[in-house]
């Protein structure tokens, strides 16, 4: 199971959709149904299910029966819209009010007297995204962990709504910022593949390499940050210099430290030019961060910090849904690059990385492993890049829907794509990985302690804005 | 540890000496805002304001004269598509980027430059070398909080410039406002403007925090600090480079001079 989701065909019909794997086939495969009443939940048989089905329940007024945990999940305590945001007869452009109200939290068992409770957020400290952790612990060691997230909720689904196909990438590449590429990439895949539209072969091996550029900067932003949390001051600086290296690099190729504006549907928006040039930085960044990385391997204080903490077994990374390096860390041995693949990696060798330990250590050896790997995809897409055009032309038919996905730098991103009887955008639905990783990284605060908390929430190298949407 | 330290020194300074001194900044090949060139315009075309996905330019009727064109830099994405739709190239693709300004009609393109507001405020005076930000994420992309992560990096090295990120409201001078502000962010960045003492300011950064950018409005977003907070500094951009967010705070310590005024360059 991937994910489920829901829309409306027609103003008054409403149809729920689960996306799933099927296995050894390269497409996904994909269930419908139409609710008339409440629907019973899936949550109890796929435990990941549970945020998709509070989320649908929020947005779009459908009920699930027998829900494990029937709270709101996107829509806080203390909204109360006339209607689910998402219904047709939502009143356009009417901004939802939020009154002031403490969340409903679940009570936690034992003496009242002895279980502090510590809410921080939704502004904390430091420059970081915006949400609230809600901490019930004793002196060092924490009972229950619990996010409130979707403080940041933009309704980013919903503006893709009446805009034509093109125009929905500059969206897609601001649903989560470092993400750009990987979410650019899903939409037009979605789209093309709405519209059977193949694209060019330069501007797939060009595709490969600004996914692979985006993954080299956000794993070098993990690694210093990681370093941050267990207080290596040289080795946060030398981390956050090289992904300043490896920004600089992305403006150099494509004028902007994000890669934006580059990808569209049916290809690139125009060419690149890293012949000669791209190639020798990349080796000298390799060189630079292969130091770095033997360092950081060989540093006990580091090393003491992370090894054992935040503990995530393969069977809860399974059920709850963890994706990408935090899934890999956990030994599952899933890539969307290799399983299932997009845009040239089906040309292009590539090493997975897995490990088996399932702790903040692991997920950071997945992503050191990830670098290599990813630089040396690189040099072979430079190698191997092809001459010819960067873009085709493509025509949409009404009615008309597709499914694209990315392996973006922290997991599985989808993007379920639908257009109307006019060939404009109907519906779109984003499922970003770390709406599956938030979801499993209570997990593995539950019963540990205040000291690893921050370390832990590194090692699984979460963005909000991606969650929120 | 001592092992670090040495890899430290081994790796000497790696700071640029920009802005203190002339040179290298680190954007070399960023696109920055699209330039308006009004005289290669051609009349009755309007390419670049059906491209531009946030109104950032749009047609405005101007008596008989006809239509002109309308051009709002507190709007941008810096997407590029307007360079690309334009046929003449009134709308060509520019390094500039440096967009901080202090009055929110100066991102506004216009004829006439009006001379400059220098520093207007006294009470700044004091806080010329020691500036404490408090950063809050009213619902960005999380584009704005990774430049914002970059300015500590020993590229930027913000520190030296002796403007520091604060913990606390209660120690801000200024607050640094990132996002559209959803409304359930609405609320904590009224409460945390409120916990700052005076005197105090406040920066939109990035086009978001300034318009409401590409989620502007619909069930869940407003329109930046539009009629949220009073607005001291607004820098546009999508988001705007760590120089450019380092510009304009030394703008707003009157340590460096505006660099656009009614949409243009100052030369």
């Amino acid at each position: 199971m991937q994910m489920g989701y829901a829309w409306y065909p027609e103003p008054n019909r409403l149809e729920l959709r689960y996306v799933v794997t099927e296995p050894d086939q390269y497409l996904f495969g994909i269930w419908r149904c139409e609710p008339r009443g409440p629907v019973p939940s899936l949550a109890g048989i796929w435990p990941l299910m549970g945020w998709h089905e509070r989320e649908i329940s929020d947005l779009f007024g459908i009920e699930f029966v027998d829900h494990p945990q029937p709270h709101r999940l996107v829509l806080h305590d203390g909204v109360n819209p006339i209607r689910p945001p998402f219904d047709p007869a939502y009143p356009q452009d009417t901004a939802l009010q939020a009154e002031p109200t403490k969340q409903s939290i679940p009570e936690i068992a034992g003496a009242e007297a002895d279980v502090q409770l510590l809410p921080f957020g939704p502004v904390r400290a430091d420059v970081v995204e915006s949400g609230e952790f809600i901490f019930f612990y004793i002196g060092e060691a924490i009972l229950h962990y619990h996010p409130r997230l979707f403080f940041k909720h933009r309704g980013m689904e919903k503006r893709f709504e009446g805009l034509p196909a093109e125009r929905g990438v500059v969206l897609a590449e601001r649903v989560s910022g470092v993400g750009s590429v990987a979410h650019a990439l899903a939409y037009c895949q979605a789209v093309e593949a709405a519209a059977n539209c193949a694209v060019p072969p330069r501007a797939q091996f060009f595709r490969v390499l600004l996914a692979e550029l985006e993954r080299l900067y956000n794993h070098l932003h993990y690694l210093g940050h990681l370093c941050h949390t267990t207080t290596l001051k040289v080795g946060e600086a030398e981390g956050k210099l090289l992904e300043e290296r490896a920004k600089q690099l992305n403006a150099r190729l494509t004028g902007s430290r994000f890669l934006r504006s580059i990808l569209t549907i049916g290809g690139l928006r125009r060419d690149l030019s890293p012949k000669g040039w791209l190639g020798p930085e990349l080796e000298a960044l390799r060189e630079a961060y292969s130091i770095y990385a033997r360092h950081l391997e060989n540093t006990d204080s580091h090393l003491d910090r992370l090894i054992t903490t935040g503990k995530l077994n393969r069977r809860v990374a399974f059920d709850q849904g963890a994706t990408g390096p935090v899934d890999r860390a956990s030994g599952l041995d899933r890539d969307l690059r290799r399983d299932h693949p997009y845009a040239a990696y089906g040309n292009l060798p590539l090493a997975v990385a897995v490990r088996e330990a399932g702790d903040a250590h692991a997920r950071a050896q997945v992503r050191m492993a990830e670098i290599d790997a990813s630089i040396a995809l690189m040099q072979r897409a430079l190698l191997l890049l092809p001459d010819g055009p960067i873009r085709s032309e493509y025509s949409i038919s009404p009615r008309s829907e597709g499914l694209g996905w990315s392996e973006s730098p922290r997991g599985t991103l989808f993007y379920a794509v639908h257009f109307d009887g006019e060939g404009k955008l109907a519906r779109v639905k984003i499922k970003s990985p770390s709406f599956s990783n938030w979801r499993v990284f209570p997990h593995t605060v539950h019963d540990s302690n205040m000291m690893d908390y921050a370390i832990n929430e590194a090692s699984f190298g979460l963005t909000i804005a991606g969650c929120d949407r | 540890m001592p092992l670090w330290t040495l890899i430290g020194l081994w790796d000497g300074k790696q700071t640029v000496p920009w802005p203190l001194a002339d040179g290298e900044n680190g954007q070399t090949g960023l696109l920055g805002m699209p330039r308006y060139h009004p005289e290669l315009c051609k009349q009755d075309c309007q390419a670049c304001a059906d491209a531009c996905p946030t109104q950032a330019i749009t047609m405005k009727m101007t008596g008989e004269a006809g239509r002109r064109l309308k051009v709002d830099y507190g709007r941008c994405v810096v997407c590029q598509l307007c360079t690309e739709a334009c046929p003449t190239g009134a709308m060509a693709s520019s390094q500039e980027w440096a967009f901080g300004v202090r009055e929110r009609e100066d991102l506004v393109w216009r004829d006439r430059r009006t001379a400059g507001v220098a520093g207007d405020d006294k009470r700044r005076k004091a806080f010329r070398r020691s500036l404490h930000i408090r950063h809050v994420d009213a619902g960005s992309c999380n584009g704005c909080e990774s430049e914002l992560q970059a300015l500590n990096n020993p590229f930027y090295n913000l520190h030296r410039l002796g403007i520091f990120f604060t913990a606390s409201p209660r120690f801000a001078d200024l607050l640094l406002v990132t996002g559209p502000v959803t409304y359930a962010m609405l609320n904590p960045l009224r409460a945390t403007y409120d916990a700052m003492p005076e005197p105090r300011w406040v920066m939109a950064v990035g086009t978001c925090a300034v318009s409401g950018g590409v989620a502007e409005g619909g069930y869940s977003c407003g329109h930046g600090l539009e009629g949220v907070l009073p607005v001291d500094v607004y820098l546009p951009g999508c988001p705007p480079n760590p120089a450019a967010i380092i510009h304009a705070l030394m703008m707003f310590l009157n340590r460096m001079p505006q660099r656009v005024q009614g949409g243009q360059l100052v030369e």
